[in-house]
C-alpha cells in the first residue's frame, strides 16, 4: 500500500497511474455473476447480434469499474474516492477466442486545496479510441 | 410504444434494506480486478479507519439497480430493455459502503426527455444506513431506442 500523495506536492497535468486491462468473455461472465447484471448481449454470441451489435460487449459498468483502480491504488485508500463519474462513448467488443485490450491513464486534472480535493481525469481507450468519456473521480486526500 | 414521459418526478418508497456481504463485496471487487487489500482483508480495511472491507467505488450500482429495476420492470413505463444502452452513470460517496451495511434506497425519476427517437431516462438512488445515515447517491442515464430508430 502507497501512501497518501500529500496535495501541495501535486500539479495539474501530472499522470498519477496507468495500466492495460485486459478483457475476456471469461471476465464478463464473473463481472454479470458478481454485479447482477446479467443482460445476454454480455455473454451471448448469437443474441448481440439480434440486437445489432457487433458481437459481445464489456459492460460499460465492468470497464468502469476496472478503470477507477488506477486512482485507488494511486491514493492507498478505496474510501478516499468521494465522486466518480462517466459517459460510456463506445462499447468494447469481446471476441472469443481472444481479448480486448483497454488503456487507462489517470492524470491530475484540478486541485481543490481547501475542499483538500483533486479531480483525477481518466482516459480509456480501445483500440486507440475513448471508451469512456468525461471520466472524472474526485478523491479526498 | 415509447417511453412514459409521466413518469419523470417519480420518487418510488424506500426498498426493503440491502445488507452489503463480505463475500459479495469481495466476490465484485476481483470481478473489477479491484484487488487493494481494503477490499479483502478485514485488518488491512482497519488500519485504514474502516469497520469492515471497503467496497470498490462502483460497487453501489449493485444496489442502484435493484432499486431502478422498480421503474425499468414496468411495463406502463415503456422501457424496452433490449433497446436500452447505458448513457452516463455517476456515483458520490457521502461515506464508504462497507461490509454489514444495511442499505435502503429511494429511487427518483429525475428526467425523461425524448428527442428524434431518442428517449433519455434519468434516474437517482439515494443510498442511506438503517439509522437514516446518507450513504451514497447514484445516478445512471439510460438511452432508450424508440421502434423505428
Amino acid at each position: 500500500m502507497s501512501a497518501r500523495p500529500a496535495i501541495g506536492d501535486l500539479e495539474v497535468g501530472q499522470q498519477i497511474g496507468a495500466r492495460t486491462v485486459t478483457v475476456t468473455r471469461a471476465h464478463l461472465v464473473h463481472y454479470a455473476g458478481a454485479s447482477g447484471d446479467r443482460n445476454p448481449i454480455h455473454w451471448n454470441e448469437r443474441f448481440a447480434r439480434e440486437v445489432g451489435l457487433p458481437g459481445v460487449i464489456a459492460h460499460g459498468m465492468f470497464t468502469m469499474g476496472q478503470a477507477v483502480n488506477v486512482v485507488t491504488d494511486w491514493t492507498g485508500d478505496p474510501g478516499a474516492i468521494v465522486d466518480y463519474g462517466v459517459r460510456f462513448s463506445r462499447p468494447v467488443p469481446v471476441p472469443d477466442p481472444g481479448e480486448a485490450l483497454v488503456e487507462v491513464t489517470g492524470v491530475v486534472g484540478a486541485i481543490d486545496a481547501e475542499a483538500g480535493t483533486v479531480r483525477v481525469d481518466l482516459t480509456v481507450t480501445f483500440e486507440g479510441a475513448k471508451v469512456l468519456a468525461k471520466a472524472q473521480a474526485v478523491v479526498r486526500l | 410504444m415509447g417511453v412514459n414521459l409521466e413518469y419523470a418526478g417519480r420518487e418510488y418508497p424506500p426498498t426493503a434494506p440491502y445488507v452489503v456481504g463480505r463475500e459479495h463485496l469481495r466476490d465484485f471487487a476481483r470481478a473489477v480486478g479491484a484487488d487493494h487489500p481494503a477490499h479483502h482483508d478485514v485488518e488491512a480495511a482497519r488500519a485504514l479507519g474502516h469497520p469492515d472491507v471497503v467496497a470498490p467505488p462502483t460497487f453501489a450500482v449493485v444496489i442502484a439497480q435493484r432499486a431502478e429495476a422498480q421503474l425499468i420492470e414496468d411495463p406502463a413505463a415503456g422501457i424496452d430493455f433490449s433497446r436500452v444502452v447505458h448513457a452516463e452513470e455517476r456515483f458520490t460517496h457521502h461515506r464508504p459502503l462497507h461490509a454489514g451495511d444495511e442499505v435502503v434506497t429511494v429511487l427518483h425519476v429525475d428526467s425523461i426527455t425524448e428527442r428524434a427517437g431518442l428517449a433519455m431516462v434519468t434516474t437517482r438512488c439515494e443510498l442511506a444506513a438503517a439509522d437514516g445515515a446518507r450513504l451514497a447517491t447514484v445516478v445512471s442515464t439510460l438511452a432508450v431506442r424508440g421502434a423505428d430508430a
